[in-house]
């Protein structure tokens, strides 16, 4: 086992043990905050996708997010207030179901990211940086004209959606759930990584002559690059609007976009945990700075900006040595 | 809908445009010359809005607030170049993100923690306030015109600035080709700074003119932002020229389609439903002719092929 | 004879005011290595990558095992069998020597969009890789990040990806260039029993390759193929003398 499998495990040990000894101590609010962590981490693992092993620099991973939350809150709406979604040409009944939510969410935000990754990824660079900005402001705007589910107001989801078997109000229930979708997402994504895909889109963000020498089309690898990263960010989302009952259109925001970017480069780009300890120390950062002064971010933003002038590997790069993954 | 509000729609649709303009031309020709993608734009031009708002409840004269606006973005402008983003000219695209991301954030706190939360008014001064009567019976906002004015003022002089100084030529030189303009013994880091700091005064400029007719708060820029993003986009980077028709474009969409897309969709629906389809739809207007542009000429309306 | 496996008719390019190319006629045949040479500017590069895919003659046609290609792309074309080797080495530098192989018994073998199996454990692939890797020579550097190797090891690397594609024929843009004597001549020595494989076309300055590699030769002078014939022919041809070759003598 090297020194980066180990990290992993003590990693993923330090997540779930947090929240068990807060549990036996009655404190519950650690719980949540560690609920926080394990959501923002699987969104960074869905944007890692495109930006990590693509390549692809996208400052609209809000959109996915958003839609995802959305998914949650206007199916749950529907269901709270036995209101059906549609009536005609068939009926289709809203729904508490974590299950079908998660599904309708990850459906929902494969769709938007097919749709404005097929428009972005004809450009490239920091083209696409801005347009995928503009895209998620667009839905930003969106959500926020449209009446129908709250406007600027957002969705108020009096209960916690329900998982057979679980009492998704205990908060250590709900993050058991959200756990075991981490571990779930992790599994899929590295033999993703590793999978001919995966080797081909590295491969791409490499070298696209490279690629397209040996026959492949990269714009192809990258639009289901790109899909797949917006479906994983979406499932955070639904979860995320599931943690705090409530969705609004500040899931859209470009601000959401840039945390959800913070995760992946403060834990390390391209490697498939480097999300989990970036979300983690976000969260923490989040926690420790924001009871120390009101004006947190001011410290966030310097952190963020050593690690960028002077540590591109995050943290994992400190704590490996080594500045990426490969080889 | 009358012919004169629709006069007065267009009006206004320009003098968004050219206030956009004045975001765009600063954001692209960064990008032209060092080839940087710069988020804290929108942090200059609330620097700008705060300065000038600052100065205005010091002194009372409008005109010392702009003088104000352009002065503090440049000065900001100035330190924040040499302090960071001149480390980031030869980093990747990514890299510059989360690097002038991380500056907003510390300038937006810092500004609130300067200022506070709660939003600064800059008001208009009295002798631009009232109503011009323009022909065919249209009045017309003073303030508002003279922002047309002074934002087309301010396109002239950067487009002749461009053209015909030697500025302009060593900018049109670094963009075609940097290692020349060293060879040429041009002194590449000053101009760097300089090219940065012009931006963040058109910025400045623009947020203190905007200012005046929204609030002044923390938070303002990054919208107006995304926007010249989208004007940079349609235009295509890098394009002084293409940034003008972009943000004309942009402007004129934004506003007409709020003003005439409800008024469209209430032929054939109820007026509340038209109200707010309409009105989301309008919000996405600009994306839409962005995906549109893009869809036609992935390198924007004036961008190299 | 054979009929060409590839034929170029007649492309012309231009950029502006200046013309890169000026209806070329080209082909390669079966068991031949086709040198082109030509000047720095003369055009072969902006060639190549008509031939290739990438870019489009403004006129003409380009002819691929008897399919007309010329709006194919390039992913296309290397499907169809054209084995590419840059002139600047386009490897997955983070990649291990044995990754860039696999990568391209992978694109020639299709199947990208797998999601589970890892595809460095695909026994298939794997061999395809280890066999090319050997042919060129490089068997034992297998596991050495690509961005280790030396200039000639990329090279050859190059040719050991492109021969993982089973290409029909192979283009190669100056893959002598940066080599040393002893590296020119291994090369040399492989490209010589490399073209009853596949057809060569090959782009090369290093005159002593060409002359001693080649079957035929085509010169190319500002953007017109102004010969093309065996070597003697070329050698002998005044206008090649006076118009590319100057006062140097021919080896």
């Amino acid at each position: 086992m090297d020194r980066e499998t180990g990290l992993n495990l003590a990693l993923l040990g330090v997540m779930l043990a947090i929240p068990l000894w807060a549990m036996a101590a009655d404190e519950p609010f650690l719980v949540t905050l560690t609920t926080r962590a394990v959501i923002f981490a699987i969104a960074g693992i869905g944007l890692n996708v495109a930006l990590g092993f693509g390549g692809l620099v996208s400052f609209g991973h809000a959109a996915f997010f958003g839609v995802g939350g959305y998914a949650m809150g206007i199916l749950a709406s529907h269901a709270q207030g036995y209101m059906p979604l549609i009536e005609w040409p068939i009926l289709v009944e809203g729904t508490k179901s974590m299950p079908v939510i998660w599904l309708t969410a990850i459906c929902a935000s494969a769709l938007t990211a097919f749709a404005i990754g097929a428009l972005s990824l004809r450009t490239a660079g920091v083209y696409f940086i801005m347009i995928t900005l503009a895209f998620a402001q667009m839905l930003y705007y969106f959500a926020i004209s449209w009446p129908a589910y709250g406007g600027e107001d957002g969705l108020s989801i009096y209960l916690r959606n329900a998982f057979p078997g679980l009492n998704t109000m205990d908060p250590i229930q709900f993050f058991a759930i959200c756990y075991a979708l981490l571990l779930a997402v992790l599994f899929l994504v590295a033999r993703a990584a590793r999978a001919p895909f995966g080797l081909m889109l590295n491969a791409a963000r490499q070298n696209e002559d490279r690629v397209q020498a040996v026959g492949q089309t990269p714009y192809r690898l990258y639009l289901v690059a790109f899909t797949i990263s917006g479906a994983i960010t979406g499932l955070a989302g639904a979860l995320f609007a599931d943690l705090n009952r409530f969705v609004s259109p500040s899931m859209f925001s470009w601000q959401t976009s840039g945390e959800i970017m913070v995760f992946v480069i403060l834990g390390g780009v391209g490697r498939v945990f480097g999300p989990v300890a970036g979300a983690a120390l976000f969260v923490l950062l989040e926690h420790v700075l924001g009871g120390v002064s009101d004006y947190w971010h001011i410290y966030l933003g310097a952190i963020l900006l050593a690690v960028v002038l002077y540590a591109r590997g995050g943290i994992f790069g400190i704590l490996t040595g080594r500045d990426t993954a490969n080889g | 809908m009358s012919v004169i509000l629709l006069v007065e729609q267009t009006l206004n649709g320009l003098q968004f445009g050219v206030m956009l303009f004045l975001m765009a031309a600063g954001l692209t020709l960064v990008f032209g010359v060092m080839g940087l993608i710069n988020l804290t734009h929108g942090s200059l031009y609330m620097v700008g809005a705060f300065a000038a708002a600052a100065v205005a409840a010091r002194t009372g004269s409008f005109l010392l607030a702009l003088v104000a606006s352009i002065a503090g973005a440049a000065a900001v402008g100035t330190i924040i170049e040499m302090a960071v983003i001149r480390r980031l000219y030869s980093r990747d695209h990514l890299d510059q993100v989360l690097a002038t991301f991380a500056l907003i954030l510390i300038l937006s706190e810092g500004t609130r923690w300067l200022f506070g939360s709660y939003p600064l008014f800059l008001d208009t001064p009295p002798w631009l306030s009232g109503t011009l009567m323009l022909p065919f019976g249209i009045e017309y906002s003073i303030y508002r015109l003279s922002m047309i004015g002074a934002g087309l003022c301010a396109a002239a002089g950067l487009f002749w600035m461009i053209a015909r100084t030697r500025i302009g030529i060593q900018i049109r030189a670094g963009e075609n080709d940097r290692e020349m303009i060293g060879a040429l013994g041009v002194n590449i880091s000053r101009l760097n700074t300089l090219v940065f700091a012009i931006g963040a005064g058109l910025a400045g400029l623009a947020g203190a003119l905007i200012g005046a007719i929204q609030s002044v708060q923390v938070g303002m820029g990054e919208p107006v932002l995304i926007l010249a993003f989208v004007v940079i986009v349609i235009g295509g980077i890098g394009s002084i020229r293409g940034a003008f028709v972009g943000a004309i474009l942009v402007g004129l969409t934004d506003t007409l389609g709020r003003f005439a897309l409800p008024h469209l969709f209430a032929l054939f629906m109820d007026a509340s439903s038209a109200t707010s389809i309409g009105s989301s739809l309008a919000s996405m207007s600009i994306y839409l002719l962005m995906a549109g542009v893009l869809l036609l000429r992935p390198r924007g309306l004036f961008g190299a092929t | 004879m054979a009929d060409p496996i590839l034929d170029v008719r007649g492309v012309s390019k231009s950029f502006g005011a200046v013309t890169a190319c000026r209806d070329i006629d080209l082909d390669v045949r079966p068991g031949e290595i086709h040198a082109l040479i030509g000047p720095n500017g003369a055009g072969k590069s902006t060639l190549i990558k008509q031939v290739a895919g990438g870019l489009a003659p403004d006129s003409g046609r380009v002819f691929f095992d008897g399919q007309d290609v010329t709006g194919l792309p390039t992913a296309a074309r290397a499907r169809l069998g054209m084995g590419r080797t840059f002139q600047i080495s386009s490897l997955a530098m983070e990649f291990t020597v044995l990754q860039n192989a696999v990568l391209g018994a992978l694109g020639h073998r299709g199947g990208v969009f797998r999601f589970f199996r890892p595809a460095m454990k695909d026994a298939g692939l794997l061999a395809r890789a280890r066999e090319a890797l050997d042919q060129v020579g490089l068997a034992e550097f297998e596991a050495l990040r690509t961005s280790e190797l030396s200039h000639g090891q990329r090279r050859q690397l190059e040719v050991a990806v492109a021969l993982t594609l089973e290409p029909k024929v192979f283009l190669m843009d100056e893959p002598m260039a940066g080599l040393g004597a002893e590296g020119s001549h291994r090369l040399m020595a492989f490209l010589d029993s490399l073209r009853h494989k596949a057809p060569i076309l090959l782009v090369e300055h290093d005159m002593d390759a060409v002359f001693t590699l080649a079957d035929r030769v085509s010169v190319l002078v500002y953007g017109e193929i102004i010969a093309t014939g065996t070597v003697d022919e070329i050698r002998a041809n005044e206008q090649v003398r006076s118009a590319y070759l100057g006062d140097e003598a021919l080896p």
